[in-house]
């Protein structure tokens, strides 16, 4: 195979990369389309927020409902899914110095998908498909709402096999040397758990869209609620996949977080592919199709393997990060490399929140609610969105946030506008949330259902005598949720300001602070020439078993304790039910 | 024996498969234990504990459920709320709850410390069992019958919620379950589920 012609790249001023310049489109696209459904999601939180919030109880039931399926598709959907398109074809190629595999069909199943996300939003819209986001039968929608799902679907499946083949064709064009970077074997492993769970989404949704247009007679609700989940939780293990990948480019980027063992992060992201697909069974475990056994084996991921790689990540991410600091030397104490980190630059501050919130509230939550036993008090209560809530939008969205203020100067070469705003914005979104998945989670502890019009119950045949204290939980999701949007929105109005109106970046000088640009570029970390002496001082059998990274080993102790407390304090709770079997 | 330094973005030169640091191994162990420690929760529970999920699990046809649930209600009706059944089964009995859009049937009357078995199913989609302000939830799939132990520990006058999305009318799905201590208190009847609109008492 020959080489391209040089015409097709452009050779990055700032990192010194060559960037195919149809991947650069393709990379472009797909974040625009994922920014505009993040757009429609945002609007449709904020109207559902603002209805929980049962002191403003603002829409009407059936566009409560109809909103709901609508927030669902674009943020889990569509927003996630664009974003990590765009991850695939800048990690396939940017990372790799490479040429994409047949850019054209890269257009081509990017309409795929664009058709397919708009058939779907024409049938929610316009109340044909009022079946939620998990469109559970005998709840029937419209055809072309399976339709859509399904083009959508089958688009970013070619994606991710143009990925793979990008990634054999830098590898025979020897555009890297070794073995992949860390953060490209994070995508790959993105990818794969992406090839397993549109597989199982194919293998739902067609036979429901053949029911749905009355060729088949019927759909076995117990075994679509199996499969769906295939889908529908896998796929939130792509975001983690991804999003991890993009903690390690981040840490990279900010802080020059060190790789502490390309073995055990490795072996991590194997564990991921492995098992995390198993998560199916999260969903089932108060259902009547499934026996404990098979419900015990699956919600732990095979005795918790997945869990296991992300509390393995949960040390090294950070730990690498500390350790980057240190060997740049940022030496003092326990914590000094921590509060001498570039707290200013969005991508960081964005880095922390995503990893702390993802471990602590999304992480601890889930296991926990995911456990067999303890799911009887958590399932179907607002316990649940509480928990997805802290992973996939405090996690997943925050880090992709994060990334963002990189590509605008990286990929768009745009200035990152409204610079102050883009400072705050990473608390703000967090903050809210946190409020939000709070207000939830407690809210669920009392019961309170989630996908509910009106938990006053005036319609109710029987009165509810709601707790008092669920006010206030459910004014914390309202408050928390006006929060979260309007970080949300500050987002989409930074991102589109500097794509369609930026100040253009032609060069970034080294060394002096400029607004509209992560300090990452502008003071990037860099290694003193004997880094690899420092490296084996801090590795030193003298230092003991903290060696280079004592405060890393603090917080995850910290971590550690937390996760037991919340843990068994359910356990407890769960022991003064009645007597269940 | 350590690798050259260096970040995730690097592609990584020459043999990376190198024996991790003491601290990375510790962590590891520790995750690794922790996991363990989460996996023998789980069965531990089925054994010792008194909440499990298991139950009895088979399938039905939704409309035979649904007669098998007449059945019931008509054979141990004590009286009415609401145009619903009240029914009172012997403790030890089969007992049946019927989820249908938008209502839940029958209302139970149950009592304090004796095991009954539940079976719950739905003759149309789906319905989520939430027994409230206890907070216990099953979801309830049509074709498919639930049966669980229970035993109702406290006394008192409880409400069912659904929490499933199964249509527009999804929020007003509520039914009702009363636990009578020994002395035969709540008292059953429609005085003691008020109406919250309309005034009535």
């Amino acid at each position: 195979m020959t080489a391209p012609a040089a015409s097709l790249f452009r050779t990055c001023r700032v990192t010194g990369r060559r960037i195919h310049i149809q991947a650069e489109w393709l990379v472009k696209a797909n974040a625009v389309v994922a920014v505009v459904a993040l757009l429609v999601g945002a609007t449709a939180a904020l109207l559902l927020a603002l209805t929980r919030w049962q002191a403003v109880h603002l829409l009407p039931p059936e566009w409560y409902y109809r909103l709901l399926g609508v927030h669902g598709m674009n943020m889990l959907i569509f927003f996630i899914i664009y974003f990590e398109m765009a991850v695939l074809w800048f990690a396939g190629t940017v990372l790799l110095n490479a040429r994409p595999a047949a850019p054209k069909l890269g257009w081509t199943n990017f309409g795929l998908m664009l058709a397919g996300s708009l058939l779907v939003e024409w049938t929610q819209w316009t109340g044909r498909a009022d079946v939620m986001f998990t469109s559970y039968p005998p709840l029937k929608a419209h055809p072309v709402f399976y339709l859509g799902v399904i083009l959508f679907a089958v688009g970013a499946l070619l994606v991710v096999a143009q990925f793979f083949a990008t990634i054999l064709i830098a590898k025979r064009e020897k555009t890297y040397s070794g073995s992949l970077p860390l953060v490209v074997y994070g995508a790959a492993t993105a990818a794969i758990i992406a090839v397993i769970t549109l597989l199982h989404g194919a293998l739902i949704y067609i036979p429901t869209f053949l029911w749905s247009l009355g060729l088949i007679p019927s759909v076995d609700p117990q075994i679509y609620r199996m499969l769906w989940w295939a889908l529908g939780h896998s796929s939130q293990q792509i975001n983690v996949a991804a999003m991890v990948a993009i903690w390690y480019l981040l840490g990279g980027l900010t802080v020059g977080a060190a790789v502490l063992n390309e073995k055990v992060s490795r072996w991590a992201f194997v564990l991921y592919i492995l098992f995390i697909s198993l998560a199916s069974a999260h969903h089932l475990l108060v259902d009547p199709g499934f026996s404990p056994a098979w419900k015990i084996v699956n919600t732990s991921y095979f005795m918790y393997m997945a869990v296991l790689a992300s509390m393995v990540h949960g040390f090294t991410v950070p730990a690498g990060m500390e350790l980057g600091m240190r060997l740049r030397g940022f030496t003092q104490g326990m914590f000094g490399w921590l509060r001498r980190a570039p707290w200013g630059d969005p991508g960081f501050s964005a880095l922390i929140l995503s990893i702390v919130v993802f471990g602590f509230f999304g992480g601890i939550t889930g296991v926990t609610i995911g456990t067999e036993q303890i799911n009887i008090v958590a399932h179907n209560t607002l316990r649940v969105p509480g928990h997805f809530h802290a992973t996939v939008v405090s996690g997943t969205a925050m880090a992709f946030m994060g990334a963002t203020y990189y590509l605008l100067p990286l990929i768009f070469r745009r200035k990152v506008a409204f610079w102050g705003l883009a400072k705050a914005q990473p608390w703000l979104f967090a903050i809210g949330l946190l409020l939000l998945e709070t207000g939830m989670t407690f809210a669920g502890s009392f019961g309170i259902p989630r996908r509910h019009w009106d938990i006053s119950f005036s319609q109710a045949p029987f009165d509810v005598a709601i707790n008092p204290a669920v006010d206030l939980f459910m004014a914390m999701i309202g408050i928390g949720g006006i929060m979260a949007v309007t970080g949300a929105l500050a987002f989409i109005l930074i991102a589109v300001k500097s794509v369609f109106l930026g100040e253009a970046v032609t060069e970034i000088p080294r060394g002096t602070a400029m607004a509209g640009i992560p300090q990452g570029l502008t003071n990037p970390p860099v290694y003193p020439p004997n880094v690899d002496a420092l490296n084996q001082e801090l590795h030193a059998p003298g230092r003991g078993i903290a060696g280079a990274t004592p405060g890393t080993l603090v917080l995850v102790g910290v971590f550690l304790l937390a996760f037991m407390v919340y843990y068994f304090t359910n356990w407890k709770l769960l022991s003064f039910l009645w007597k269940i079997g | 024996m350590l690798t050259k330094v260096h970040t995730g973005l690097d592609p990584v030169p020459g043999v990376w498969w190198k024996p991790a640091h003491k601290a990375e191994k510790v962590w590891v162990a520790i995750a690794f234990g922790w996991c363990m420690v989460l996996f023998a929760m789980m069965p531990l529970w089925h054994w010792k504990g008194g909440q499990n999920p298991s139950g009895v699990r088979r399938r039905v046809e939704p409309k035979a459920f649904y007669a098998r649930t007449l059945a019931f209600a008509n054979q141990y009706k004590v009286g009415e709320d609401r145009g619903l059944p009240i029914v009172a089964p012997p403790p030890g009995a089969d007992i049946y709850l019927v989820g249908l859009t938008f209502q839940w049937y029958p209302i139970l009357r149950l009592e304090r410390g004796k095991e009954y078995m539940l079976h719950l199913s739905s003759l149309d989609v789906n319905h989520g069992f939430s027994l409230y302000p206890l907070n216990v939830n099953f979801q309830v799939v049509p074709g498919y019958d639930y049966g669980l132990r229970v035993t109702p520990t406290a006394a008192g006058d409880f409400r069912i919620l659904c929490n499933e999305f199964c249509g527009i009318g999804h929020h007003t799905m509520v039914g009702r379950v009363i636990v009578v201590d020994e002395a035969g208190q709540p008292v059953a009847d429609n005085e003691a589920a008020r109406i919250r609109r309309g005034g009535a008492r």
